[in-house]
C-alpha cells in the first residue's frame, strides 16, 4: 500500500500549561474526504494548524505522503488551507488572489492566468475576476478561498470550518458542492468542523475529537450508529442512553447502551412486541413538532428518558400535540442498541 | 378615554423622546461643538495667517501696514537664503520620517504580532511614557549626550537635530503603524505563507500594502512636526537654521509679523502637496 497522504504520530501541542493536542495518531488515505469533528477547544483546529505548519508540535511527527515535514515551514509544505475567515487579500481582486500561489512559484503569466480562470470556473465564479473581496457575498468569498487553494494542486487541502460563516441554505448547497469538487479534483480533503451533520454528510471518514484526543475514527455510519463512548454518542446526534438499573430492567444486561431517536417506534401500551425487539413503557413529557418530523420526550417508568423521532407521514401538528401526557411504549429492534465502553471506566 | 403614552411625562423625557425621533437635530447638536472649534479656532486662525502674510511692515515705524501685497512672498522666493532653509527643513523632515519608519515598523510589528497580550500592554505603555515627559527635558538630555564631553560626544549640527527629532517623534510613528498591524488579521499572514510566500514576499505583497495608510498617518505626524520645529534646532542644531527659526526670529527680533506669516505658509503648502501626492497613490482609500 502507498504511503498515507497524512500520517500523524504521537502528535502533541501545549500552549503553556494547556495541552491543546494530547497524543494524536491518525492516518488519512490519499483521496479521502476526512472530517475532524469536535466541540470548540477539542484540539481539532490546532491539529490542522500543525499539519499546515502554522504551529510547531511540542512532540510527535507530521508526515505528508511518507515524508516527515514536522520541521518544515508552511511555505515548504505541499498543503493549502481554506481559512475560517477565508483570509482573502483585501487589496487584490479575485483573480490576483487566486494567482497568488502561482506567482510565488514563478509560473509563467499565461499559464498562471489560464489555471486561475479554470479554478474559478470549477467553483462557478466566472465573470467576477475583477471584483475585490469586499464586493463579494460570503458564499462567493468562500469559493474564491477554495479556488485560491485548489489552483496550487496541493497534496492535501485543509479546510478550517469552511462553511461556518454561511447561512443554513448556502451551507447545505456548499456541502454538496464541496463533495463534488473533491471527487472531481481527487485531492485529499481534510476539514475541521464542529457541526456533526456537516461531518456526516460530506466525509468518507470522521475523527471525533475531545479534549485534545481522538475519541473515535470511522465512517459516518460507524460514528453515528456505533459510538464507542458516551461523549461520541452525545456529540454526534442526540444522546439516547440507557444505563444502570434501567438497562438491567429493559435489556436484562449491565452497562450503558445507546439507541438513536429515529430507531424508536412510539406504540400503544398494549401493542405487540416482536421477539427481536426491546421495549420500555413511559409517559410522554414533551412533544416538539418540527415540520417533517416530531420529537417525543418520554420519561421511562424504570427511570431515565429517551427521545423518539417520528416522521410525520400521516399526522399533522394537531394530532401529535395531543399526545403529551399519554402513556406509550417505545419499541426498537435489538440490532439498533449498542453497548458503549466508557473511557472513564465508570460503567 | 384611553390613556395616551405621553401622559405624565417630564419635559426632560419629552426632549429625549424628541431627539430620539429627530436624528438630524441630534446629529447637528452633537456636531456643533467640534464644527465650531474647527471653523473658528482652526480654519479661522489659518485664514488670519494667510491674510497677515499678504500685509507688510513699515520699515521705519515697525507698524503693520494692512494693505494687500505680494512683497513677502517675493522676498521668500527670490532670496537664496530662504530657499536653502526651506530645502534644508524638508530634508530634515524627510530624514526624520525615514529614520522613524525604519525603527518603528519592526517595533510595531513585534508589538502587534509577536508579543504576548501581556507584553503588548507593557510595550504600548513603554512607547507612550516618553510622551509624558517634557519636550525641553528630552531635548536638553540629547544636548548633554551629544556635547563634546557627553556619552555620544558627536557635537551639534544638522545630524544632531535629525537624531533628536527622530527620538522625539518616534512614538507618533510607532502608534499608527501598531494600530494598523493590529487590524491586519493574522490569517492573512498565515495565508501568504500557506501559498508559498516567504517572509520578505509576505511583507512586500501583503503587510506593506495593507499597512501603508497607517505608515502615511505616522509620516504626516513626523514630517509636519519636524517641519515646524524650532526649539530642538536651537538646542542641538548649532548654527543651522530651519523654517521654524525664521518664523520665530521674524516675530521676535525682526518684529516682522507679516513676513513670519508668509514663511509659516511654506510648511502648510508642503504638507498639502504631500497629502495630495499620497492621495494619488490611492493609499487613503483603504483607511
Amino acid at each position: 500500500m502507498s504511503d498515507p497522504a497524512v500520517r500523524l504520530s504521537g502528535l502533541s501541542k501545549s500552549f503553556g500549561a494547556v495541552a491543546a493536542v494530547a497524543g494524536v495518531d491518525l492516518d488519512i488515505a490519499d483521496g479521502e474526504f476526512f472530517a475532524m469533528l469536535g466541540p470548540s477547544g477539542s484540539g481539532k483546529t490546532t491539529v490542522l494548524r500543525l499539519i499546515a505548519g502554522f504551529e510547531a508540535p511540542t512532540s510527535g511527527r507530521v508526515e505528508l505522503g511518507g515524508v516527515d515535514v514536522t520541521r518544515l515551514a508552511p511555505f515548504e509544505r505541499d498543503v493549502n488551507t481554506v481559512f475560517q475567515d477565508y483570509a482573502l487579500f483585501p487589496h487584490m481582486n479575485v483573480v490576483d488572489n487566486v494567482e497568488y500561489g502561482l506567482r510565488v512559484k514563478r509560473v509563467p503569466k499565461a499559464e498562471r492566468r489560464a489555471r486561475a480562470l479554470a479554478a474559478l470556473e470549477s467553483v462557478r465564479l466566472e465573470g467576477l475576476e475583477r471584483r475585490r473581496p469586499n464586493q463579494l457575498s460570503g458564499g462567493q468569498r468562500q469559493r474564491v478561498a477554495l479556488a485560491r487553494a485548489l489552483v496550487n494542486r496541493p497534496r492535501v487541502l485543509l479546510l478550517d470550518e469552511p462553511l461556518g460563516a454561511l447561512d443554513l441554505k448556502l451551507r447545505e448547497e456548499m456541502q454538496v458542492e464541496l463533495k463534488s469538487i473533491q471527487r472531481e479534483v481527487g485531492i485529499t480533503f481534510l476539514f475541521v468542523t464542529h457541526d456533526q451533520e456537516e461531518a456526516l454528510t460530506m466525509s468518507d471518514r470522521v475523527a471525533v475529537f475531545d479534549r485534545g484526543r481522538i475519541e473515535q475514527v470511522g465512517t459516518p455510519a460507524d460514528i453515528y450508529e456505533k459510538p464507542v463512548s458516551p461523549f461520541v454518542a452525545g456529540f454526534v446526534g442526540t444522546s439516547n442512553l440507557i444505563s444502570g438499573e434501567a438497562a438491567q430492567a429493559v435489556l436484562g444486561r449491565e452497562g450503558t447502551f445507546s439507541v438513536r431517536p429515529e430507531k424508536l417506534r412510539v406504540a400503544g401500551l398494549d401493542d405487540a412486541v416482536d421477539a427481536a425487539e426491546h421495549s420500555a413503557t413511559g409517559t410522554v413529557s414533551e412533544v416538539v413538532y418540527a415540520g417533517p418530523a416530531t420529537r417525543f420526550v418520554v420519561e421511562l417508568d424504570v427511570g431515565g428518558r429517551l427521545i423518539a423521532l417520528q416522521q410525520n407521514l400521516q399526522v399533522s401538528s394537531m394530532d401529535v400535540m395531543g399526545l403529551r401526557g399519554t402513556r406509550v411504549r417505545l419499541v426498537w429492534h435489538r440490532r439498533h442498541e449498542f453497548a458503549i465502553v466508557s473511557q472513564e471506566g465508570v460503567s | 378615554m384611553t390613556p395616551t403614552a405621553t401622559a405624565g411625562r417630564t419635559p426632560r423625557r419629552r426632549l429625549t423622546a424628541f431627539l430620539h425621533r429627530h436624528a438630524g437635530v441630534r446629529l447637528s447638536l452633537l456636531l456643533s461643538a467640534p464644527l465650531l472649534w474647527l471653523g473658528v479656532a482652526y480654519l479661522g486662525a489659518l485664514a488670519a495667517l494667510f491674510v497677515t502674510a499678504l500685509w507688510s511692515t513699515d520699515t521705519f515705524t515697525g507698524d503693520v501696514v494692512k494693505e494687500l501685497t505680494w512683497v513677502n512672498f517675493q522676498d521668500l522666493f527670490t532670496l537664496d537664503v530662504y530657499r536653502t532653509i526651506a530645502l534644508r527643513s524638508v530634508g530634515v523632515a524627510v530624514a526624520v520620517t525615514l529614520i522613524d519608519l525604519v525603527i518603528a515598523f519592526p517595533m510595531a510589528f513585534a508589538m502587534a504580532k509577536l508579543a504576548s497580550p501581556r507584553a503588548q500592554r507593557w510595550l504600548v505603555i513603554a512607547v507612550l511614557t516618553p510622551l509624558w515627559a517634557s519636550y525641553l527635558v528630552k531635548a536638553y538630555a540629547w544636548r548633554i549626550m551629544l556635547s563634546a564631553d557627553g556619552v555620544l560626544g558627536w557635537g551639534y549640527g544638522l545630524t544632531a537635530t535629525i537624531l533628536t527629532l527622530s527620538y522625539l517623534w518616534l512614538p507618533y510613528m510607532i502608534l499608527p503603524i501598531y494600530a494598523g498591524l493590529e487590524r491586519l488579521p493574522d490569517s492573512l499572514l498565515d495565508a501568504a505563507g500557506d501559498l508559498g510566500a516567504r517572509g520578505p514576499r509576505t511583507f512586500r505583497t501583503v503587510v506593506w500594502p495593507l499597512t501603508f495608510p497607517a505608515v502615511i498617518a505616522g509620516s504626516v505626524f513626523t514630517f509636519s512636526l519636524s517641519l515646524g520645529d524650532y526649539i530642538t534646532v536651537k538646542i542641538v542644531g548649532g548654527t543651522s537654521q530651519l523654517i521654524g527659526n525664521v518664523v520665530y526670529d521674524n516675530i521676535g527680533a525682526a518684529n516682522n509679523l507679516p513676513f513670519a506669516a508668509a514663511v509659516a505658509t511654506v510648511p502648510v503648502v508642503i504638507m498639502l502637496v504631500y497629502l495630495a501626492a499620497v492621495r494619488r497613490t490611492g493609499a487613503l482609500e483603504n483607511l
